[in-house]
């Protein structure tokens, strides 16, 4: 709900996330800088893609990659360049170095270690079908069965 | 200048009694969640008995507070703060009404009324509980209402007085008068509140030291209440986002986004689990866990949207003196209750055994899957802010991240539900299960290839979706109709149990929108261009032409308004009217975009501004399948209703000796 509020709220000027006179010639070129955008936030924005922005640092932004990215920057090279001048604040998927790891390795660890909890207490329930199968019936169950015979 | 009328007096009176009518209800809280649990603890069916009516008391207390502060909205009072702070008096009277819980006050006490409705209806259908479980569930209970009641009376009381009352008020936030606002809110606490009574549940059986069938028989109604009023507050949120935004996103992985999404999956996990220890007394304690865990969820997801701690789109009346109440409301209850469950967990012995494969084990397969992907949703919303005060750096986790490192966990969820969901209680034949589900299999790789090698080139995505959505809903329906028996008939189909259409009708739901989701990813179609007065101009099979723009005035905006003539080969669509609004008293723009829903694939207008050659910049979207999202929520939504109708949850309630041996395993 509250997500609304901010969206506008930090920009005054009604203008829309990627203009018309923005988007470059070549489909290729501006499919790169679409999918490449996606991944870069908006500084002044909360939370928001410079692909979804419409703030006008998002359209500096925009253009700048589309500049790179003309010039003949590989995607890799293009992203490099705005995240030396921006830090790595404006990459919307942290890189994977660092103490960042613990952040990608988070999931898989946690997998790992409820599929062992898991496994470990499944092993642990199906021996007891085991035993259970061998008793057939559990004390109480003897008892009750005698009570039924005997009556 | 101060003239007092006799309606002033009135509303002022009104005004004071819904605050007197709160402090009341804190009382009452005090002593609902002291005095039962005492009885409790001593057998004093007396003092238990105090429980029943001050739960009632005290939701009809909390019920005129709060329809006192809806009052003050609807006259306009402005001598209270919050109205002067978030309404205005030529606002729309839906907009007055839903402004009462569209400000940071007035959401909690919506907040605390939801706490004590769910009190009151323990009381009020609690009928067979045992007495000493039914008032340690009330008492636990009120005890969070306590908390509430503090926080709202001490740090964020809506019956602030101005001493010099404005004229008029600052109206509320544009992108918030809206119907979303008079839904969207009051669905989402519902859930996260609703978790409040599995919570309750959990450490009243804790203190109790016994959990059983029963147990499962009495939570489980309230967790699936809890998870049907999120995905439906979950689902509006998003359906907002999608019309209002003006680029129809439906998801942006924002915390509070997260912070409701985090409860959603617990609970899922819980419900299921319920079955288990219900049906097969087994995995007692982790569902006491997992209810602990959910509610602790809800818990952190206000703290999130209340303390500000990190940012979001959504911050709104955002103060850290209220966060760190929050935090300390947080860990009070969830430190408490896990300090209780690691003192006493060892009492409950799990009774059921089952085999490696089996329905039982299908689950535990279920609640890690649910559980983890929670869990990693949580890290990537709490990392920015770990990583800023540990390592110094300053980073995002956005859209991408969760994209990349969550969706891989509903994938397996997705393979894993049609077999896991057919496999017998106790011990089952993987390979059995799996051939009864071979056409189902083979149908939805031969979908998935059909149009894999239909759209040429473009992702894998939309393939991947549409073989996962067709897996889970054709393998639902196969798992129904076995359930007639072997020789099916669709006479016994309709005498299937509720709990058995519930499960079939919410599987068919999640595989709905799983499907929805990839295929609006990866088949979507955007134009954007400088369109020309009177020139048509296509995107996909839609042929569109600007007629007009014309500006209108609305009853608190300015607005912008394009006709857009519509054709789909040759036919005409009719005229769609994107919109362009300004809200001179909140000086916000806003769009209104303008959506033709259909069956298929919206087409989605939006209006931009005047270019210096008399054009205008307009966006024009084509998004595939973007109402079966929301379908399969209602499916989802609506599977744990026709649950929740299950006999035996009616049994279960109106008994007054609870039947101590479990439901038979069928």
């Amino acid at each position: 709900m509250k997500r609304l509020i901010l969206i506008f709220a930090l920009i005054a000027s009604p203008l829309f996330a990627v203009q018309p006179d923005e988007v470059l010639e070549d489909p290729v070129l501006e499919q790169r800088a679409r999918d490449l955008s996606t991944g870069l936030r908006c500084l002044v924005c909360r939370n928001e893609s410079i692909d979804e922005s419409n703030a006008e640092l998002a359209r500096d932004l925009r253009l700048l990659l589309r500049e790179r990215l003309v010039a003949g920057d590989t995607d890799e090279e293009a992203v490099d360049f705005i995240v030396d001048r921006y830090g790595e604040y404006v990459l919307l998927k942290p890189t994977v170095t660092g103490a960042n790891l613990m952040l990608w390795l988070a999931g898989p660890i946690m997998l790992l270690i409820a599929a062992v909890i898991g496994w470990s207490f499944l092993r642990n329930r199906s021996q007891a079908v085991g035993t259970e199968v061998k008793d057939g019936l559990s004390e109480a169950e003897k008892e009750r069965l005698r009570q039924i015979l005997d009556d | 200048m101060v003239l007092v009328t006799q309606q002033d007096y009135i509303r002022g009176m009104i005004t004071e009694l819904g605050h007197f009518a709160l402090i009341l209800a804190f009382l009452v809280a005090i002593v609902q969640s002291i005095v039962p649990l005492i009885g409790a603890a001593k057998r004093w069916v007396g003092w238990m008995g105090v429980a029943e009516p001050a739960a009632i008391v005290q939701f009809l207390l909390v019920s005129f507070s709060f329809g006192a502060l809806v009052w003050a909205f609807v006259t306009s009072d402005f001598s209270l703060r919050v109205v002067v702070e978030n309404s205005h008096s030529a606002k729309p009277m839906l907009y007055k009404i839903s402004g009462t819980w569209g400000n940071h006050e007035g959401s909690m006490l919506l907040w605390v009324l939801i706490v004590s409705l769910f009190g009151a209806m323990a009381a009020f259908f609690g009928g067979g509980l045992p007495p000493t479980l039914k008032a340690r569930v009330l008492s636990v209970q009120s005890m969070i209402a306590v908390a509430f009641f503090a926080f709202i009376l001490f740090t964020s009381n809506p019956f602030d007085r101005l001493i010099v009352a404005p004229f008029d008020g600052r109206d509320l936030n544009p992108l918030l008068q809206d119907p979303g606002l008079a839904f969207h809110p009051p669905f989402l606490y519902l859930g996260y509140v609703g978790l409040s009574m599995a919570f309750s549940f959990a450490v009243a059986a804790l203190i109790e030291g016994r959990v059983d069938a029963a147990w499962g028989r009495w939570v489980r109604p309230w967790t699936l209440a809890a998870w049907i009023f999120l995905t439906i507050g979950i689902a509006l949120g998003s359906w907002w986002a999608y019309y209002e935004l003006g680029w129809g996103g439906f998801w942006f992985w924002d915390p509070v986004e997260n912070a409701s999404f985090m409860p959603w999956l617990l609970a899922a996990a819980l419900l299921h689990s319920a079955i288990v220890v219900e049906k097969r007394e087994a995995l007692k304690s982790w569902t006491i866990l997992l209810a602990i865990i959910a509610f602790g969820f809800s818990l952190i997801g206000t703290f999130i949207v209340r303390s500000g701690l990190l940012t979001s789109v959504h911050a709104f009346a955002n103060d850290p003196e209220r966060g760190v109440f929050i935090l300390i409301i947080l860990v009070l209850f969830i430190g408490g209750a896990l300090t209780l469950f690691a003192a006493r967990a060892q009492a409950m012995e799990a009774k059921g055994v089952f085999s490696v494969v089996s329905r039982e084990s299908a689950l535990i397969l279920n609640n890690i899957l649910l559980a983890v992907s929670c869990f990693v949703v949580f890290f990537g919303t709490m990392w920015p802010m770990v990583a800023e005060m540990a390592f110094d750096r300053k980073l995002s986790v956005g859209a991408p991240f969760f994209n990349a490192a969550f969706t891989p966990f509903m994938v397996a969820l997705g393979i894993a539900l049609p077999i896991g969901s057919m496999l017998p209680w106790k011990r089952g034949k993987l390979g059995k299960t799996a051939y009864s589900l071979r056409y189902v299999f083979i149908l939805s790789v031969a979908l998935a290839l059909l149009v894999w090698v239909m759209q040429t080139g473009r992702s894998a995505l939309g393939p991947i979706g549409l073989f996962l959505g067709a897996w889970i809903t054709l393998g639902a329906a196969v798992d129904l109709w076995s359930r007639t028996g072997r020789k099916g008939s669709i006479q016994r189909l309709f005498r299937l149990p509720g709990a058995d259409w519930g499960k079939a009708v919410a599987h068919t739901g999640l595989g709905v929108t799983i499907f929805a989701i990839a295929g609006l990813t990866a088949w979507e179609v955007e134009d954007i261009r400088v369109a020309q007065p009177g020139q048509p101009f296509e995107v996909g099979q839609f042929t569109l032409t600007l007629e007009n723009v014309r500006d209108v005035q609305g009853p608190n905006y300015f607005s912008t308004t394009a006709d857009v003539q519509v054709e789909k080969s040759g036919r005409s669509m009719g005229t769609l009217h994107p919109e362009k609004r300004n809200y001179p008293v909140a000086r916000m723009p806003t769009t209104e975009a303008a959506i033709d829903y259909r069956f298929w694939g919206d087409l989605y207008v939006v209006i931009g501004d005047q270019q210096a050659d008399g054009g205008w910049v307009m966006r024009t979207y084509i998004k595939p399948l973007a109402n079966w999202i929301w379908g399969g929520c209602i499916l989802m939504a609506l599977g744990g209703l026709l649950s929740l109708t299950d006999r035996r949850f009616r049994v279960a309630a109106g008994a007054r000796k609870a039947p101590s041996s479990g439901v038979p395993a069928e």
